[in-house]
């Protein structure tokens, strides 16, 4: 067992370090140049001031020295939590511009994830034994995990914010608020979030419930089923044993598509102008913020990797044959 | 007081029509009697056996009747005929490599099954360890998970398991066929054992292999294409056997050992008419050498002498 989690966090390790590199090299080969845009923005007119700024921009941003030392000098700021300094709201440091977004995010993507597969589970697996729920559940399952998150945004933005005026469509909360611990705020940003999170959790669920009733039903044609039944096991216990081994596959199809929600959840926020870490990445594009850039996208590598980690430990907890496999068995 | 089958018909709903898999079968097994059940593949041996403890849900009764211990058991009614599964029929699958549930220890789970069948767990554990110890496992298999044991613990914990409520009846379905020659015998024996212990009081034991069978059998019933074509003393249907069919089985096993199966097409050629919609008449017909005219109709299945009985023309 320990050897198994001292070999899964060596990978992960390794994971977190090719993604930290890569994500330091893509914005450095990328075309464009955040520094002349900085002296465009601030449109320098007298050309000799333009040498001595340019230094000082690339002193600010760590660019004047030989691209190992730039390396080297990324991991040891990372590691001290410093991610560099925005070129979109400078002089603001990266770091407090994510970790501002971090909370919207987490806020949409934790619920609707949970949510989304607590429900989908349970409606699942009631649909694999009601027949008119299946008939219904098994259709709009699959319009809805067909349905591209945008689309779905769009759609709700429309009809229950346009239309019926429900709900507001963009932004996290009121231009007239200001973030406080207010139960005036907590409830406006509540209404700004409950769009963005709906949709999510729409398209997640669909895909959730229909894994469910497939799994379910697979399940009650096992052997083991079959065997309690001709036994005379009440159909409850067998349910319920089916219920408890669908979802383990369930559970690795919850790591599997993490990533998939992430990438969910930003795309939404763009719809919605949620300020969490999609809007921010939309911004940072804008406005050719590559520190932004690599920050959010290192913060969402660590964060699915954290993620995956942990249901790893969950899977392992609860599924007795990844432990005993560790172990080796009795033959 | 042991099983009484009388003319239990049990079709297949397909697209296509019934699939007349079982089509009348009458016979009884006495108490203490282990009847293995032969024939090829396909002859609708599964069906019957299936047919006596849990009808699926593409099987249909049409007609016949079970009692067992002069009860009549419900075949058709699902939640009503649970009150005689594990109790009074049981059964051994043929996969007993995959018969437990894999994500929980094999003693919790049997506790669970005993207990939402309403008996004690507590209570039976005594008897439950005893057994295991008798088929040689220890106890501690009870704390394990099936995956943890090997092929041929997980079969002798399935018989236990299954033989726990001391049924009036066993239905053992291929038991043997995925095991190695040793483990064969092995099981048999434990078969045999379970019965003189009483564990069971009488026994249907499918197979393929009639030289295995026939070394624990009491007696032996044949099948063929849906139908009984002979019952009899194992002996009997060994070295005395009446229907042309039986005799072919018979004859085409070369020695003792060699699975009949394997070297059927060697001693009977042709194949067994489709079941959706069979011949009248004798269903052997066009492969049996001593067919007549008289086998266009369907022979009764009759006592010949006491305890002999077969479906032939030309065996009455
Ligand atoms: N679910 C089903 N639907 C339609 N026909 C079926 C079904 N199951 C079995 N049959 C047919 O019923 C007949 C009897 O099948 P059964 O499984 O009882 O044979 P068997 O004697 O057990 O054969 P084997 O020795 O191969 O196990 C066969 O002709 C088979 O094709
Ligand atoms: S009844 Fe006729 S066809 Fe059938 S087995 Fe007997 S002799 Fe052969
Ligand atoms: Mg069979």
């Amino acid at each position: 067992m320990h050897r198994y989690f001292g070999r899964k966090s060596l990978i992960y390790l390794l994971t977190f370090i090719v993604a930290v590199t890569l994500n330091w090299l893509i914005p450095r080969f990328m075309p464009g140049d955040p520094v002349l845009r900085m002296l465009t923005r601030s449109s320098v007119s007298n050309p000799e001031s333009l040498a001595p700024m340019r230094e000082y921009y690339e002193n600010v941003f760590g660019l004047d020295v030989p691209l190992w030392q730039q390396y080297l000098n990324y991991w040891s700021e990372l590691l001290q939590g410093n991610m560099g300094i925005s070129v979109w709201l400078f002089p603001a440091p990266v770091t407090g511009v994510i970790l501002k977004a971090v909370p919207y995010t987490l806020a949409l993507l934790i619920p609707s994830i949970l949510l989304s597969w607590v429900a989908g589970n349970k409606v699942g697996a009631l649909a694999a034994r009601r027949k008119w729920l299946d008939n219904t559940v098994l259709p709009l399952g699959y319009v809805l995990t067909a349905t591209p998150y945008m689309w779905l945004g769009i759609l709700l933005a429309w009809s229950l914010g346009i239309v019926m005026g429900i709900f507001p469509i963009a932004g996290g909360y009121s231009f007239a608020l200001r973030p406080s611990f207010t139960v005036g705020f907590i409830a406006n940003a509540f209404t700004h979030w409950f769009l963005p999170f709906l949709s999510l959790f729409l398209v997640a669920f669909g895909g959730w419930a229909i894994g469910m009733r497939n799994l379910i039903i697979y399940e009650l044609e096992a052997d083991y089923a079959n065997y309690l039944e001709a036994l005379g096991t009440p159909r409850k216990l067998i349910r319920r044993y089916a219920f408890r081994n669908a979802m383990l596959p369930q559970l690795t199809g919850l790591a599997l598509q993490l990533g998939v929600l992430v990438a969910g959840a930003l795309v939404t926020e763009i719809v919605f102008a949620y300020p969490g870490l999609g809007y921010l990445i939309l911004q940072a594009i804008q406005n050719q913020d590559f520190f932004l850039l690599q920050g959010v996208f290192l913060f969402i590598v660590i964060g699915v990797l954290l993620a995956n980690f942990i249901i790893d430990i969950i899977y392992v907890l609860v599924d007795p044959r990844t432990r005993t496999g560790l172990q080796g068995g009795t033959a | 007081m042991g099983l009484r089958v009388e003319n239990l018909r049990v079709y297949y709903r397909t697209m296509r029509g019934d699939v007349k898999a079982l089509d009348g079968a009458t016979f009884e097994v006495a108490d203490g009697e282990i009847m293995g059940l032969a024939g090829e593949s396909g002859c609708g041996k599964s069906t019957l056996s299936k047919s006596l403890i849990r009808l699926d849900s593409r099987m249909k009764l049409v007609a016949g009747s079970v009692e067992l211990d002069g009860k009549m058991l419900p075949l058709t009614d699902h939640e009503a005929m649970n009150k005689y599964r594990f109790a009074e029929v049981s059964l051994i699958p043929q996969y007993a490599m995959s018969a437990l549930n894999p994500t929980r220890k094999i003693g919790k789970m049997i506790a669970e099954l005993v207990r939402s069948r309403g008996f004690s767990y507590r209570v039976l554990l005594p008897e439950l360890e005893r057994r295991l110890a008798l088929v040689g496992l220890s106890p501690d298999v009870l704390n394990n998970y099936p995956i943890e044991l090997s092929g041929g613990m997980k079969q002798r914990t399935v018989m236990v398991l299954s033989t726990l409520l001391d049924p009036s009846l066993l239905i053992a379905d291929e038991v043997t066929s995925a095991l190695d020659v040793s483990t064969q015998r092995a099981v048999a024996e434990t078969l045999v054992q379970f019965r003189d212990r009483g564990f069971v009081k009488s026994m249907i034991v499918v197979t393929h292999d009639l030289s295995l069978v026939y070394q624990i059998a009491d007696t032996i019933m044949v099948m063929y294409a849906g139908k009984l074509a002979e019952k009899a003393p194992a002996d009997k249907v060994v070295k005395e056997p009446r229907h042309p069919y039986t005799r072919l089985l018979i004859s085409s096993l070369p020695e003792v050992g060699v699975r009949y199966a394997e070297r059927r097409l060697v001693g009977i050629p042709g194949r067994p008419p489709g079941l959706l919609d069979p011949p009248s008449g004798c269903r052997f017909r066009d492969r049996c050498p001593l067919a007549f005219d008289k086998c266009a109709e369907e022979p009764p299945f009759v006592e010949v002498e006491r305890g002999h009985e077969v479906a032939c023309w030309k065996a009455m």
